[in-house]
């Protein structure tokens, strides 16, 4: 029984979060909505009920996220990274062995994995690609988008891993990632543009950010010659970055698929 | 059986299934890389179940309220072509979402106490928390401004390839003199700033002016907001770095 209320309790207080979070929002959409556009909201009653549910919902997500995704993500995060379980995964059975990036090939694994899975549960990414489909009257496929944003997500996070690792400078890795999406905007189709430098934003929310800080924080704390406050960020940035390259390149292939494909039926039909 | 209730068993089943591979990796890394039991079996499904009912509640409210309330305020300012007051609402917008933001607050913390740290600022409680409010307001006002500067796009017609590359050129062109503390929270700045509501409200808003607007393509100027959303943060909080 007192589980219960102890449990409701938490769930009052991520309530509370999620209406502070809300309410700006409600208090600029509604301020503008009578006082400048002055026309009443069609459906109003459907709207209102549309926000609570928004709020009820996340709230009900958040708190889920709290009690089994980020204890296990973060304590996996840790022992992953420490370095007993390095050695033991290395093979070396005395501390005598030399560090090396390679050592940390799980790490490596993991951020692939969790990167492209907590994306794939990302609920904006989700808002996107519904709102992508519905414009591009069905050629951008909602499962089509988010898989080639989790990819980039999940490149994105290993290598952000590796950075770590290595020390190797981020804004090195940021510039280059910037010279590819460059090159790739003048290959790419016109139309799908907007939307790849879109999905670079939308991947880092609620689910990925935690588990993915909670990695980057581990890793600068044991690799040995790292500083957790200098060298735990970047992941975000990475995760960020290399869902435009990704989603391009899916343009790219499919455009070229489509012309190959093209090609084979005038072919065949001649 | 009546549709609603198809129509959210349907949702409930899409939500689980999207939430099945997290729950994949972390049992496959549990059970075969670090070889020990899950702990606390009973919480961890209680939780799952919360995160799936609530990922479908969000979704559903999403099409209800969120979505064509963002785009019929678009419509709205659209018809009456009042640009002063659109650009004003797109500015709200963008700093009430972004200043309260858990994830930012977090970071600006992160950040003060890094300057206090390499001897930036003094090392006191009303110094760190000056530094994390500055900080805060410096990333919301910058995404304020994204949101103005993304719906003027709209406006205009603009190609957002040469503002976002622009954008990188001072991006790159900030890193190398601002201070080296400071890049690395600089740069994830740019990825926490979008957060779950603020992504679906920008994106109706943009799809909606750009549908209203004579002679624009939601495909090719509806989108681009969310991308502004997360330059500007990048480049004013390495400028905040310097003038410390």
């Amino acid at each position: 029984m007192t589980e219960i209320l102890n449990w409701l309790n938490e769930f009052a207080l991520t309530l509370l979060h999620t209406i502070t979070d809300v309410l700006p929002i409600v208090v600029i959409i509604f301020g503008f909505q009578f006082f400048v556009i002055r026309k009443k909201i069609h459906n109003l009653k459907r709207v209102l009920i549309g926000f609570v549910y928004v709020i009820i919902g996340l709230a009900l997500f958040l708190q889920g996220l709290e009690d089994a995704l980020f204890p296990v993500g973060k304590m996996m995060a840790n022992q992953l990274t420490s370095i007993d379980f390095i050695l033991q995964s290395a093979g070396a059975l005395d501390q005598s062995i030399e560090f090396h990036w390679s050592q940390y090939y799980w790490v490596y694994i993991f951020a692939f994995s969790i990167g492209f899975s907590t994306t794939i549960a990302e609920p904006s990414l989700l808002a996107v690609a519904i709102k992508a489909n519905e414009v591009s009257g069905g050629s951008i496929g909602i499962w089509g988008l988010r898989i080639a944003v989790a990819i980039g997500v999940a490149v994105g996070i290993s290598l952000g891993s590796w950075r770590i690792v290595t020390g190797l400078p981020l804004h090195w890795f940021i510039i280059s990632g910037y010279i590819i999406v460059v090159i790739q905007t003048f290959f790419s189709p016109k139309l799908i543009i907007p939307l790849a430098y879109d999905s670079g934003g939308v991947t880092t929310s609620t689910v990925t950010v935690p588990i993915v800080a909670a990695l980057g924080i581990g890793l600068a704390a044991k690799v040995p010659g790292r500083s957790e406050l200098l060298d735990g960020f970047g992941l975000i940035a990475f995760a960020s970055l290399f869902p435009i390259i990704s989603v391009l390149a899916y343009a790219q292939l499919s455009e070229w698929y489509g012309k190959r494909q093209n090609k084979e039926t005038e072919q065949s039909n001649v | 059986m009546n549709k609603p209730l198809m129509h959210f068993l349907k949702t409930i089943a899409n939500s689980a299934r999207d939430l099945a591979p997290i729950a994949f990796v972390i049992c496959f890394f549990q059970i075969f890389v670090l070889k020990q039991p899950i702990p606390n079996m009973d919480e961890i499904v209680v939780g799952s179940i919360f995160v799936v009912v609530g990922l479908t509640f969000f979704i559903y409210g999403l099409e209800m309220g969120l979505f064509p309330i963002g785009e019929s305020m678009a419509f709205a300012f659209a018809r009456k072509g009042n640009v002063i007051w659109l650009l004003i609402f797109a500015f709200a917008l963008g700093f009430g979402t972004t200043v309260a933001e858990p994830a930012l607050i977090a970071v600006s913390k992160k950040a003060a106490r890094i300057a206090a740290q390499g001897g930036v600022i003094e090392v006191t409680d009303t110094a760190i928390n000056m530094y994390a409010q500055g900080l805060k307001f410096t990333v919301a006002f910058s995404v304020g401004l994204a949101a103005v500067i993304g719906v003027l796009r709209i406006i205009k017609g603009w190609s957002i390839q040469w503002i976002i590359m622009g954008g990188y050129i001072l991006v790159v062109i900030m890193t190398m003199i601002a201070p080296k503390e400071i890049i690395g929270i600089a740069y994830d700045s740019g990825g926490v700033t979008t957060s779950t509501i603020t992504v679906p409200l920008m994106t109706a808003l943009g799809i909606g002016l750009a549908s209203s607007i004579k002679g624009r393509n939601p495909m090719l100027d509806g989108f681009g907001l969310i991308a502004l959303a997360s330059l500007t943060p990048m480049i004013f909080v390495m400028a905040y770095g310097m003038t410390y």
